[in-house]
């Protein structure tokens, strides 16, 4: 019966297609039968201005599939290669960036959301758990990252090895044994990536807020992270099987126009530079992409502009030219060219006391009266900072040398976690966690007793500081080496640093890569602060609640920050090192089989007898003797000998001489 | 000051650290030859009184990946800076400025502004000791307790402007790919304008030629600048000199007439030019002593090179700076954009050469040769003086027993040079002591080095019987067998650690020691052949005494009339305080060498 309703079942729902068709093209989410959500995507932008007058935009896309047998295999907006790729590897998570050029955490915040969950390191960085059986995870995991490299044009293939994976266990996500984590710092990121990136979106881009990604601006920007991230969706009605949720973000730092038309050196420099999405971004938004559930642009103030603007429209008042709403929207710091539709305030516990601001567009009004773009005009100058994590994670190579060097993390603390923790506990019991998760390839032999932590300039004891380590020694060729570790820090620390030493190894010769001799990469560390939220509530309001970006920002995810990648210099053979051991080999073979020839051929007992005849030699002819182990018997008198023995040599050379001569000439 | 340049790096949107160091006194560290001294004994002999401030500029390629930085370093004195100076900081500003701009840039930019009232070279060693073996903990603490923690940052924070980055806590950029000094110098360049290079670092390292060729090929072919690399100026207006280019040009010419595919026939005043410039580069690296700020990089593998402008006289003088500017700065950013580009570091084994003009060079392949030419009769000369005195010895007896006895004749002459050299250890380890004596003048020091160390030869043979009471008949022969072999050994050993010293040491030490005969043996003979060679002997032993060569070669080149005595030990205090390996050779292997040589010309009966 099974067999048999089957194919009905689908000849019913090819049947319904062309009826059904319209209906998607028309509504936003598409209603199932039996009436709840199916299927739904949203597509955002958030756009922020940077305090070193750069813009953020950041694109949001999020599709949501509740896994459900009425569509079968199929499914209406839900890319398929994904959820193809979800079913045969039984992935449960899975996060898959490109990044290019580094996130600035000094300048460009490290504590809020977007900085936190969407700063990545350079490079591809992916990592997925799995649904499987513990010993089937990592035949998931090879399988996972050939799909992806064939469905994202990237090198993700070379992942599958496993001296490039690694298992974390909880410092990087607390994870039950079946989280495989890799990175790739040296994939180069481009159009070829996006195409396919884009391609899962139902409108790619065509339509929408992602019509808005014009190549070359997108690319001219001072960082560039494409993320695809899969998570199971929360929200489960009847405890039926969980669906999926598709988000796929582009983060982008852009530095609009005319930033330089301007003198540097005067206080004109302060003005932020004035900017529009169309001049940003190159081109505007047309319309909204149908399939949307909706779709909106937002512009995030932050805190620190938040306080400084108030402080400013405090100024004003004082001289009583206007007066000012709560929202800011008329302040004399910048003008806005479109009416926000919606102001949306921070609310929660605030470490700074100010809250920043989001100011909300809905395009699917916006496009009766034609494409919408944004202005925002500057006025007078405006200085701010942004909110940065509480210690500022940087890391080095020490030593000089081929032979051995040292790993350095240090950690600085940017003032804010007095701010934190300083005000409510007391100093002695205050410990600020830290995680520290660190991947080194197995060429860099790293000794793990040799870790030294400093904090403010003072060595510490090692039980003292580290909670909990956990180690995995690398194994030549097959496994990197892994450490996990928490660190407990005094919330008032100034400085930590921590010290790995660490040998350099040596590789064969066709295991190094064509570009050798610029050095290897250590990957990423990745610093946790597991105590540290980077959450923003907002205050609700009918539209955000619906909002996966602001719910995401509404997420408690710990403070996450990446470091440099490093570049190791081993050492590296002279690759036409080859050609010259072939050709002096060949040569001393050839000098041996000469000469043993030569042994082979001459009448010993009969030279003894010449030499005998002949008397006395020469020093020379003597020492040679003595070297062949010869006693001379009796040198007697006469010089002929040696005369003979010297004229005939020179006899030998001057012909060698002359057919060189002659070879030189005439050749 | 260092807050204007601070303030003005930060207005280009680039991150600026200061970094404060203590410069270091020159101290004899008898262990310190080969390996970088140890951050931690340092601190504890600064002085704390004196100490200097640099500023470090960070541009960061704004697409790269922040894994490899290029190093721009302008040495300036903060404390009396002449217009030089300015626009040498100026010139680099702008290059600077542009590189903060520049899309194309795939390794970060750092520009070290190197306070050079200690030194340029201290400045920029004291930052690269920071930058890659940085001292957690102790160092800092020692220098809170040692010196007065002072506040010097605070009065460079520019407290007013908060979103300026300028911090004191050290700023780094991942691998160091290349470095360039940047001077400008005024020599009173009358027609164009010059570019000098310095390329020599410690103990006759250099960096890879490629970084020359591409500083040299921009400066030609796209500046138009004038290119110099050293030149010995004594040796351009010798007249031998140019007897002997006159002949080589002659013997060319005559070459090229019998076939026209010969041409190894040069110019006369382009072998005059490239001998003075060969003999300075082959000087320069024997003497082990780097010729500018760049050869603190070469201890870290990175390549540096110091490029040294000096503009048209009447460019400066009628305020044509703008014009220099562009020329130094196009210049300055086409090396930096050809590192730049480099996907690899420099690698091919162009680190063994020697210059012989900007453009041309003789490499390791072709020097190698005359060396070994060179030194390869000292062995064959060794065995054979061996050989013969062993057979003279066995001519007269034939017993057996003395046949064993002879062949452990070699036993106490090795015992001899084993000795003597154990006497150069101790010489090379004395002006540590000295030092500490605290004796005043040079002169002093040298008298007071040469006594000890007379004093301590003497006490060797008094207790250890250099002289033994048996010497038989071919006993300085065995000796001079045995010195040979020493030499030989030494001289291989030295031209692995530094080639030119070797190729000197070779040049003074070969003819001696194949020459040496003993005196009396000359005067007793008494003819022509005897007395020549015995004059010979004289002439070789006095110019092989490090001393006298040393005064010797200053004369030849500067003139008698400035000998002072005192002037050796000022240049040797220079080489160790430099850690050159010249010094060792020079106290370990030449001078031993000599004194064996020494014995064997004095050697009675």
């Amino acid at each position: 019966m099974e067999l048999l309703r089957r194919p009905i079942f689908s000849l019913l729902l090819l049947l319904s297609l062309p009826i059904s068709f319209p209906s998607i093209s028309l509504g936003s989410a598409v209603q199932g039968e039996d009436g709840h959500r199916e299927e739904e995507f949203t597509e955002e932008l958030l756009l922020k201005p940077l305090p070193d007058r750069k813009v953020l935009a950041h694109f949001h896309f999020e599709n949501t599939a509740q896994r459900t047998q009425s569509y079968g295999r199929h499914h209406h907006l839900f890319p398929k290669a994904i959820s193809q790729l979800v079913k045969k590897f039984a992935v449960r998570e899975m996060e898959l960036s490109f990044t290019q050029g580094r996130w600035n955490y000094e300048s460009w915040g490290g504590f809020d959301p977007i900085s936190s969950s969407n700063a990545k390191p350079p490079g591809v960085e992916l990592w997925a758990t799995f649904d499987v059986p513990p010993d089937q995870v990592d035949a998931s995991w090879k399988n996972l990252t050939h799909s992806l490299s064939g469905l994202f044009c990237a090198s993700i293939n070379f992942l599958e090895s496993s001296a490039t994976y690694s298992a974390p266990e909880w410092a990087f996500q607390p994870a039950s044994g079946n989280l495989r984590y890799g990175t790739l710092p040296r994939e180069a990121v481009c159009t070829e990536n996006l195409t396919p990136w884009l391609k899962l979106l139902p409108c790619r881009d065509k339509a929408g807020i992602s019509s808005l990604m014009d190549r070359p601006s997108i690319y001219r920007g001072f960082y560039h992270s494409q993320r695809l991230r899969l998570r199971p969706a929360k929200i489960i009605a009847d405890g039926a099987d969980s669906g999926i949720v598709l988000e796929q973000t582009l983060t982008v730092v852009l530095q609009p126009n005319g930033f330089r038309t301007k003198s540097s050196h005067s206080s004109e420099n302060k003005i932020p530079p004035t900017w529009a999405m169309s001049s940003l971004l190159g081109r505007k938004i047309e319309g909204r992409c149908v399939l949307a559930k909706s779709s909106n642009v937002y512009l995030q103030l932050e805190r620190g502009l938040v306080a400084e603007l108030n402080a400013l429209k405090e100024n004003q008042e004082f001289v009583g030219t206007t007066v000012l709403n709560d929202d800011l929207i008329e302040n004399p710091a910048f003008e806005i060219s479109v009416k926000p539709d919606w102001v949306l305030k921070e609310v929660g516990n605030l470490p700074t006391g100010s809250s920043s601001l989001m100011y909300g567009y809905s395009i699917g009004k916006s496009t009766d009266s034609g494409p919408f773009d944004l202005h925002l005009t500057w006025k007078s100058p405006m200085v701010w900072s942004c909110p940065r994590p509480p210690l500022h994670a940087s890391r080095f190579l020490m030593g000089s040398g081929n032979e051995r060097g040292a790993i350095a993390i240090s950690l600085r603390s940017t003032g804010l976690n007095e701010g934190l923790y300083g005000s409510n506990k007391d100093k002695e019991s205050c410990v600020l966690p830290v995680n520290v998760f660190q991947v080194v390839p197995w060429y860099i032999k790293v000794y793990f007793h040799t870790i030294k932590v400093f904090i403010d300039e003072q060595r510490k004891a090692v039980p003292d500081v580290i909670e909990k380590i956990r180690v995995s020694p690398s194994e030549d060729k097959v496994l990197p080496g892994v450490m996990e570790m928490v660190l407990k820090l005094p919330c008032g620390v100034k400085s930590a640093a921590m010290t790995l030493e660490f040998d350099k190894g040596f590789l064969h010769i066709d295991e190094y890569p064509p570009d050798a001799n610029q050095g290897f990469d250590i990957p990423s560390a990745i610093i946790t602060f597991p105590n540290v939220e980077a959450a923003m509530h907002f205050n609700q309001f009918s539209s955000s609640d619906k909002s996966p970006l602001l719910s995401r920002f509404r997420e408690k995810n710990p403070v996450q920050s990446y470091t440099e990648v490093l570049l190791v210099p081993l050492t590296t053979p002279d690759f036409s090192m080859p050609y010259n051991v072939i050709t002096i080999t060949c040569t001393v073979f050839a000098l041996y089989f000469g000469s043993l020839l030569n042994v082979l051929r001459k009448r010993a007992s009969e030279e003894e007898r010449l030499l005998r005849a002949k008397g006395r030699s020469s020093p020379l002819s003597r020492l040679l003797a003595k070297l062949r182990r010869k006693k001379e018997v009796e040198p007697q008198s006469s010089t002929t000998s040696s005369s003979l023995f010297s004229s005939k040599l020179v006899v030998k050379i001057i012909l060698v001489a002359a057919i060189a001569i002659c070879w030189q000439y005439f050749g | 000051m260092q807050r204007v340049v601070a303030e003005y790096i930060s207005d280009l949107g680039a991150e600026v650290g200061y970094q404060k160091f203590y410069p270091q006194s020159d101290q004899f560290n008898p262990l310190h030859f080969f390996s970088l001294p140890d951050p931690g004994t340092l601190q504890e002999k600064v002085n704390c009184s004196s100490f200097a401030i640099n500023v470090i500029g960070i541009a960061r390629a704004p697409r790269g990946d922040g894994k490899e930085a290029i190093v721009l370093v302008t040495p300036y004195n903060f404390e009396d800076a002449d217009l030089l100076d300015a626009l040498s900081v100026g010139l680099t500003y702008s290059v600077f400025s542009l590189l903060t701009q520049v899309t194309w840039l795939a390794k970060d930019i750092i520009w070290l502004v190197a306070d050079s009232r200690c030194g340029e070279y201290s400045s920029v060693a004291a930052w690269l000791r920071d930058y890659q073996t940085p001292v957690f903990g102790s160092s800092s603490a020692a220098d809170s307790s040692t010196c007065d923690s002072s506040n010097t940052f605070y009065g460079l924070k520019d407290s007013s402007v908060i979103e300026r980055k300028i911090t004191d806590n050290f700023r780094r950029a991942g691998t160091m790919a290349a470095a360039l000094v940047i001077k400008v110098i005024d020599k009173s360049e009358p027609f164009e304008d010059t570019l000098s290079l310095y390329a020599e670092a410690s103990n006759g390292q250099m960096p890879n030629l490629d970084l020359i060729n591409i500083v040299n090929y921009l400066a030609v072919h796209r500046q138009g600048l004038h290119v110099k690399v050293q030149k010995l100026t004594s040796l351009i207006n010798a007249k031998w000199l140019t007897v002997l280019a006159q002949i080589f040009e002659y013997v060319g010419v005559i070459a090229r007439r019998l076939n026209p595919q010969w041409k190894f026939g040069i110019p006369a005043a382009e072998y005059v030019d490239g001998t003075a410039t060969l003999a300075s580069s082959l000087y320069n690296q024997a003497l082990g002593v780097p010729t500018g700020p760049h050869g603190a990089f070469r201890d870290y593998q990175v390549d540096a090179v110091t490029l040294e402008f000096s503009p048209k006289v009447y460019s400066m003088s009628k305020g044509r700076h703008k014009e220099f500017l562009v020329q130094g700065g196009r210049l300055i950013e086409g090396v930096i954009r050809s590192v730049n580009n480099l996907l690899e570091k420099f690698h091919q084994s162009f680190f063994l050469y020697l210059l012989t003009s900007p453009g041309r060079f003789v490499s390791v392949g072709v020097y190698m040769i005359p060396f070994a030419l060179l030194v390869t009769p000292l062995p064959i000369m060794a065995a054979s003086l061996y050989t013969k005195t062993n057979n003279l010895d066995s001519d007269a007896e034939t017993n057996d027993l003395s046949i064993y006895q002879k062949s452990f004749t070699w036993l106490n002459a090795a015992k001899k040079v084993l000795l003597v050299h154990l006497w150069g250890a101790i010489v090379s380890l004395l002006p540590y002591a000295i030092c500490h004596l605290g004796v005043s003048t040079p002169a002093m020091n040298l008298a007071v080095w040469s006594m000890l160390s007379v004093l301590c030869y003497l006490l060797f043979c008094l207790i250890l019987g250099v002289r033994s009471a048996k010497s038989g008949k071919a006993q300085w022969a065995v000796l001079k067998s045995a010195t040979l072999s020493a030499v030989f050994i030494g001289l291989c050993l030295m031209s692995v650690v530094n080639f030119a010293t070797a190729e000197f040491g070779a040049l003074l030490l070969v003819p001696m020691c194949l020459v040496i005969y003993p005196l009396k043996s000359d005067l007793h003979a008494g003819g022509l052949m005897n007395f020549s060679r015995m004059a010979c002997n004289l002439a070789l032993v006095l110019i092989g005494f490090p001393p006298a060569a040393f005064i010797l070669l200053k004369g030849a080149l500067d003139g008698f009339h400035s000998i002072y005595v005192g002037d050796f030990w000022i240049w040797v205090e220079s080489l160790w305080a430099w850690n050159s390996a010249t010094y060792l050779y020079i106290t370990m292997i030449h001078l031993p060498c000599w004194l064996l040589c020494l014995h064997v010309l004095l050697h009675t009966r």
